[in-house]
């Protein structure tokens, strides 16, 4: 059977305030999916909300991962499930290795079941899969020694959400804005990585701006965000026209749902 | 074992019994009897004073105690942990105040090194101690806590390393202490020119949590000699703490002073060093971890009293629980010391809503080339953090835990012994529970 991620009806808040209005969408294990949409439109909530970030109130709806209650789960039984985000603004964890975070991290994943203080992977072999993987995306040595994310480059941070992706290697995995910050070069090169990484191994929910991170990974589906909903679901075709034209088209036939996302926008403006 | 009931309490007649049942040198009985004239005519310290304002006392009782040596000494394993897996150059050890133990290395006694329980060398190198003990460094009139100690010191350790001797091997002292006892031991250390040594020393509880320690340290360090010092203090949660500490550090000299704070019921300690000679240099780790409704009060000053001298505190608590800390730091440039480098930093990790610190930075400068420096932070642990981790398989607690022992490690990576580190880095952890 194939992995199934089913999102049903989902309304969130923040605070009281409604950010999603009623999302629906089905991912199956293998596809690429594209979230695009203007600024506001509750993207890297809907991210957010799978992982169960604590803000983030869910008022209505459901989330499966194969039949089973994701909502029920805490964010590390997800992660553990095999749910996986890369963040749109990765934290700094001072004083924590970068390696000693993802053997850490690796070994949970890959043994849900692990109690805390008991073994973790071994020390050499995780060091030597490690330093495979860095290789792989080109990453230098130094990297794993660094503290996560603390003092990282914006590009540098996407490379580390990257690298995470290629140990923990999830059944699910949401891309916030990994192309953004990113010169013309590294876009490439992350596009290629998770590629390579397997995306035909992964259910992939690619959120962008652009299509840069579309062109090596070709979505089968396309979704376009509007005031806290799914308005419009296509092919590859819906995220080239997009691209080349805007949002202009999706705002005009959806009026309401346009009126609400400037209203979001205009209340996050503020509040930033 | 007498099933006589001990004397308790710090009176004329058990400071008399004390007396007699040691055999100290005439020149220390007569410290000690002055400093228990001291004693008797000072009073408790009390909030009424800055240094005192935060930390209340009142309960207190220094009667429950007895003297050391009049009260019961049982035999009992005390299990150190900065010793494990160390090649040692020497280690001693006392219970209740009373030397259990001292040893040195044969290598190093013939390179005219002294090492081992304060107690245990007075016979042999009395000249030298006298030379040194609460002269240079710790005042007994300070406060009644000093003139206590050094009144009624007992046990202690006494490391000694002459002119260009470098011992490469730690020095270890564990002080036990059973419940209900009293622990009034004395660190002194003396590194002459161009002297390099590592002393480790901890105090902890032996099968129980009370008690009472008043102790003092003392470093003295000549010109262009190199100590590296550890205390850890996990002494059991029922026990009054109360230290002065100070380090004399000659010209070109270099200290580095580390300090982890886990025990004790109440911890009220005074740190101080004087950089005394030019190109003098220190750095001091401090490392505090409170729970339940432990109170601990830091006081330390950095004083610099030539020039071209560097001192560098850091100082980094994690309260838990209802726990509370209080930090005062003080960086003091004479008139002379042009050309200071000082540096001082107190930064708090809150893990429950009702943990408190206070951080109270200070600096008091009368030369006019010098950079000093300060600064100081309280906060909780960042909910955004646990949640990154826990998107990566962390559980809440694992979070925690780790985010806390990243805390701690920018002090870690500055201290350079293994086993403190691991030491330091295993307590902590254990200790840090989820909260809300």
């Amino acid at each position: 059977m194939t992995d199934l991620l089913k999102i049903t009806n989902l309304h969130v808040s923040v605070e009281g305030k409604p950010i999603l209005r009623g999302v629906n969408l089905e991912m199956k294990r293998g596809e690429t999916h594209a979230l695009m949409g203007p600024n506001g439109s509750g993207k890297s909530t809907l991210g957010l909300a799978i992982m169960g970030h604590p803000n983030y109130e869910l008022t209505e709806g459901a989330i499966e991962l194969n039949g089973q209650d994701l909502l029920a789960m805490s964010s590390d039984e997800r992660a553990r499930a095999g749910v996986f985000m890369a963040f749109q603004r990765p934290v700094a964890i001072p004083g924590v290795k970068m390696a000693d975070f993802l053997r850490h991290a690796t070994t949970n994943v890959r043994r849900p079941e692990r109690k805390e203080g008991e073994e973790l992977i071994p020390m050499r072999e995780f060091r030597k899969e490690l330093k495979a993987k860095m290789e792989h995306l080109r990453m230098d040595a130094e990297f794993a020694r660094r503290y996560v994310n603390d003092g990282f480059s914006g590009g540098e941070m996407k490379r580390a959400e990257i690298l995470q992706l290629a140990m923990l290697q999830p059944k699910f995995a949401i891309l916030d804005e990994t192309d953004s910050g990113l010169d013309a070069d590294a876009v490439r090169l992350a596009s290629e990585s998770i590629a390579e990484i397997g995306r035909e191994t992964m259910g992939l929910l690619i959120i962008t701006h652009h299509d840069k991170l579309l062109v090596h990974n070709p979505p089968d589906f396309t979704h376009v965000m509007l005031g806290g909903r799914i308005v419009e679901t296509g092919g590859v075709e819906l995220a080239q026209e997009l691209h080349s034209t805007g949002y202009d088209r999706i705002r005009k036939a959806y009026p309401e749902a346009d009126a609400q996302n400037e209203a979001m926008l205009a209340k996050e403006l503020q509040e930033a | 074992m007498s099933s006589v009931t001990a004397p308790t309490g710090f009176r004329q007649e058990t400071f008399e019994e004390f007396l007699h049942g040691r055999n100290d040198p005439a020149w220390l009985n007569q410290m000690r009897e002055q400093a228990w004239s001291q004693f008797a005519q000072l009073r408790w310290p009390n909030r009424d004073s800055e240094e005192w304002y935060r930390t209340d006392i009142r309960l207190f009782k220094l009667d429950e105690y007895a003297l050391p040596g009049l009260q019961p000494n049982p035999a009992g394993p005390v299990a150190p942990v900065l010793n494990e897996g160390v090649e040692l150059a020497g280690s001693a050890a006392s219970l209740n105040s009373v030397t259990s133990h001292s040893q040195l290395d044969e290598k190093w006694v013939r390179k005219g090194v002294i090492f081992g329980s304060l107690d245990a060398c007075l016979a042999e190198h009395g000249e030298r101690i006298r030379k040194h003990l609460m002269q240079r460094a710790v005042d007994p009139t300070v406060d009644r806590f000093a003139a206590l100690h050094a009144a009624c010191w007992s046990g202690g350790t006494f490391l000694y390393v002459p002119r260009g001797v470098v011992v490469d091997q730690p020095f270890h002292f564990v002080a036990g202490l059973t419940p209900g006892s009293s622990d009034l031991g004395h660190t002194l250390v003396v590194l002459e020119e161009g002297a390099e040594a590592t002393l480790l020393t901890e105090t902890t509880s032996v099968a129980g949590e009370t008690g009472f320690h008043c102790g003092a340290t003392e470093l003295i360090q000549g010109p262009g000699s190199n100590l590296r010092f550890v205390n850890l203090q996990d002494w059991g949660h029922g026990v009054w703490h109360f230290a002065h500490q100070k380090a004399v550090v000659d010209r070109d000299a270099s200290l580095q002073w580390t300090i982890a704070a886990l025990g004790a019921r109440l911890a009220k300690v005074n740190q101080h060093v004087g950089l005394m000679g030019a190109g003098a240099n220190c750095q001091v780790n401090g490392v505090l971890f409170t729970e339940g409704k432990q109170h601990m009060s830091y006081h330390t000053l950095q004083h610099h009293e030539a020039p071209n001298c560097r001192s560098d505190f850091l100082y980094k608590a994690a309260l838990q629980d209802k726990s509370r800390t209080i930090w005062r730091g003080m960086i003091k440039v004479d008139h002379v010391a042009q050309k200071t480098d000082g540096y001082q930093r107190n930064d708090n990790l809150l893990l429950s809503t009702q943990a408190r610190a206070d951080s109270i930075p200070g600096l008091e400068i009368e030369a006019d080339d010098v950079r000093c420096t300060h600064g100081s932070t309280t906060g909780k642990v960042d909910e955004e953090l646990i949640f990154y981790a826990c998107c990566r398989g962390f559980t809440r607690q694992e979070a925690i835990r780790m985010i806390v022992s990243g805390f701690f490690q920018q002090i870690f990576d500055r201290i350079t012994i293994e086993s403190v580190r691991a030491a330091l880095g295993h307590a902590i952890s254990r200790r840090v529970r989820d909260y809300d």
